[in-house]
């Protein structure tokens, strides 16, 4: 069900508002319908009238504890039971619970002829007394405007209606009255000019074949409303009016980073990885990989035990878990353990509000923490460009507000600058890569650059990136002459950096060897010069003993021949010690 | 609003094999259109089907169960219940022919 929406605080000079309980229409109305008043819904056929006003009483009984009665001029109970139950609301069981009555009013004209004046005090004291039998708080009339077929007195039935509104005031119950569109007024007769407080339009259009349904407060006496028109849908479980301006700027963020999966691409990201709760675009044309990284981002997010909701429009699940079984990523344990779900979706199955409010629907049963949308453009080519970026501000709003990561991969068209093409959505988003191809060589190789990351360091280099048996694998940048080198190119510069790598090794080896041989050379030469001294010296000190002999044999013969002359001993000491040193020298 | 007469007169008239007609008129408190219409009702069975119909008045103001029960939307209403089909007028039956007509009462045999 849906949340309670707080009424507003009650003030003396503020209209009091009866909250309807619809999805979105409490939100536009500031509140809901006014309290105890008639509030009049009209739109042509098939536009959910009757289901509006069924689903106001249903939800007023079931989550305000205001009972209800529904007056039906065309259903009959059984008709009413029926139509609501595709709804999921139970209207005989809270019939039989005395929650509400219903009141099947049977008029055909055949059956009525016209004597004389009359009123329609029955009709009074019929609703009076359904309304006192379960102290009703709500009342919805659908259609009054049998009324108009069936009688034959067009005037007493507008002055008995007049009657009607103003004692529908006087009860003090909350109205609301059907009506059929008129081609030139709002409703066919005129129901208009006797329900002046609110006046709801709704509408059925088709455009491109794929019809959407519009609500409008039309009027809203005494109270501030949304005038534009919404786009509204009947689903599973009732009306959800989806107001584009429901949600204003003020979420909550988060400074907690999340890998994407691919380690080379979080270094980009400033080293750890997108914030949690952004909006990241992934575009490119086809072929460059855009379901491949955001499986990887699906699959990192997944193993680290968060729930990833993925939605797609193009491929089947078990296309999408075969597809990337091939590169390495095992996504089917993972959707075993329900921490991954996929959602598929031919984009031409309903319109763009429909797409809407399922993807909506499959987020608030599942609360991921990561939403994948690939592609996104096959949404927006659904309706207009405004419906596009109305439809993708209202899903980033809503996943932002319940702090959900998404990441919208988009297809751009060859031949048009990608930033150009995604003017309506990219400043809607955080984070922006773009994914490309590049051709020449004869081959063609796809790069990667971060385009734009709020709120973080990125790389402003482009890089290439490889798919092969075991991921993506974002390769170095080899930037050449003419920018950035890519497949065999890059190979080639690669080898190139290599071999002149090799060369300066080689050329240091030789060098080393050649300081060697140097120092060897350095060495025998120093030994030569030490041998060539060593000989020397032996040849000084054999010429100093020879020296020594002599001047002693001198000695002794100068002795001797002193001893002749009578020399004293002195001299003779001296030459003994003389002797002496020079025996030890050698 | 059952009288013995009308009681005897049926008992008289069921033996002889001829309908009673039965003529509900559906009302809100004694207003003078309520009146106008028993009034206006009276005066046409009398002249039109005596001693062969049975009127019963039914003050909705009372009875306000039977507004759905019986499909009431306008008052008065005459309700022919038999014979059948079913017959509806809405009105004080001021204007006699389309009364009769309305209720596709026949001229009884003398």
């Amino acid at each position: 069900m849906t949340k309670r929406i707080p009424s507003p605080t009650p003030t003396s000079d503020r209209l009091p508002k009866c909250p309807s309980g619809i999805k979105g229409l409490d939100e536009i109305t500031g509140g809901g319908l006014p309290r105890g008043r008639p509030t009049l819904v009209c739109g042509g056929a098939g536009c959910g009238k009757t289901l509006m006003a069924a689903e106001f009483l249903v939800r007023g009984a079931v989550q305000f504890d205001e009972p209800g009665v529904l007056m039906a001029f065309e259903e009959t109970e059984k008709e009413l039971n029926a139509n609501v139950a595709s709804l999921g609301f139970d209207l005989a069981g809270l019939v039989q619970r005395k929650k509400i009555v219903v009141d099947y009013v049977h008029i055909e004209r055949s059956e009525f002829e016209e004597s004389g004046e009359y009123d329609l005090e029955g009709l009074f004291v019929r609703l009076g007394h359904a309304i006192d039998s379960i102290g009703a708080k709500r009342v919805v009339l659908d259609t009054l405007e049998v009324l108009f077929a069936s009688l034959p007195n067009e005037a007493v039935l507008r002055s008995e209606l007049r009657r009607l509104f103003r004692w529908l005031k006087e009860k003090g119950v909350t109205a609301v009255i059907t009506a059929e569109r008129g081609r030139e007024s709002l409703t066919r007769h005129g129901l208009e000019e006797y329900v002046s407080d609110c006046v709801i339009l709704l509408d059925h259009r088709v455009n491109d074949q794929i019809a959407t349904r519009h609500l409008r407060v039309v009027k809203y006496r005494g109270a501030l409303h949304g005038t534009n028109e919404f786009p509204f849908l009947i689903g599973e479980d009732g009306i959800s009016v989806l107001p584009i301006t429901s949600l204003a700027l003020n979420h909550q963020v988060s400074t907690e980073r999340i890998a994407t999966g691919i380690p080379r691409l979080d270094a980009m990201l400033g080293g750890k990885g997108f914030f949690r709760g952004s909006s990241i675009l992934l575009t490119g044309t086809s072929g460059t990989g855009k379901t491949i990284i955001s499986s990887n981002f699906a699959q990192a997010a997944a193993l680290r035990g968060e729930r990833v909701l993925f939605f797609s429009f193009e491929e089947s699940p078990n296309q999408i878990i075969r597809n990337m079984h091939s590169i390495g990523l095992r996504l089917e344990p993972l959707v075993k353990r329900d921490l991954l779900r996929f959602h598929s979706a031919r984009p031409s199955l309903y319109g763009l509000e429909m797409h809407l409010a399922t993807m909506f629907k499959e987020i608030a049963t599942y609360k991921p923490h990561v939403v994948i949308i690939d592609p996104i453009t096959s949404l927006m080519d659904l309706g207009t460009d405004s419906e596009g970026k109305g439809m993708v501000t209202r899903l980033i709003d809503y996943l932002k507000a319940n702090q959900v990561t998404s990441l919208f991969t988009s297809l751009t068209q060859g031949g048009k600058a990608p930033q150009e093409s995604e003017a309506a959505m990219s400043s809607l988003m955080d984070a922006w890569i773009l994914l490309q191809d590049f051709e020449g060589n004869g081959e063609r190789n796809r790069v990667l650059y971060v385009l734009k990351a709020r709120g973080m360091k990125h790389s402003n280099q482009i890089r290439e990136f490889l798919i092969s048996d075991h991921g993506i694998d974002v390769v170095d940048a080899y930037i050449g002459v003419s920018g950035v080198l890519t497949g065999s190119a890059r190979v080639a510069q690669g080898d190139l950096e290599k071999a002149a790598v090799l060369a300066s090794q080689q050329e240091a080896a030789q060098l080393k060897r050649e300081v060697e041989r140097k120092r060897a050379a350095l060495e025998r030469k120093i030994s030569d010069l030490r041998s060539d001294y060593e000989s020397e010296a032996l040849e000084l000190r054999r010429i100093a003993e020879q020296v020594g002999t002599r001047t002693f044999v001198l000695g002794t013969e100068r002795v001797a021949s002193g001893l002749l002359r009578q020399a004293d001993i002195k001299v003779a000491a001296i030459t003994r010690s003389k002797s002496k040193t020079v025996k030890g020298t050698s | 609003m059952k009288t013995t007469a009308t009681k005897r007169r049926a008992v008289a008239i069921a033996r002889r094999h001829e309908p009673i007609w039965q003529l509900h008129l559906y009302v809100i408190n004694q207003t003078p259109k309520s009146v106008a219409a028993l009034v206006n009702l009276k005066g046409i069975c009398e002249a039109h089907l005596k001693g062969h119909y049975q009127i019963t008045v039914i003050d909705l103001a009372q009875q306000p169960q039977l507004a759905k029960a019986d499909q009431i939307m306008a008052v008065p209403t005459v309700v022919r219940k038999f014979p059948t089909p079913l017959r509806t007028m809405i009105g004080t039956l001021s204007n006699t022919p389309s009364v009769l007509a309305g209720l596709d009462i026949m001229q009884p045999a003398a």
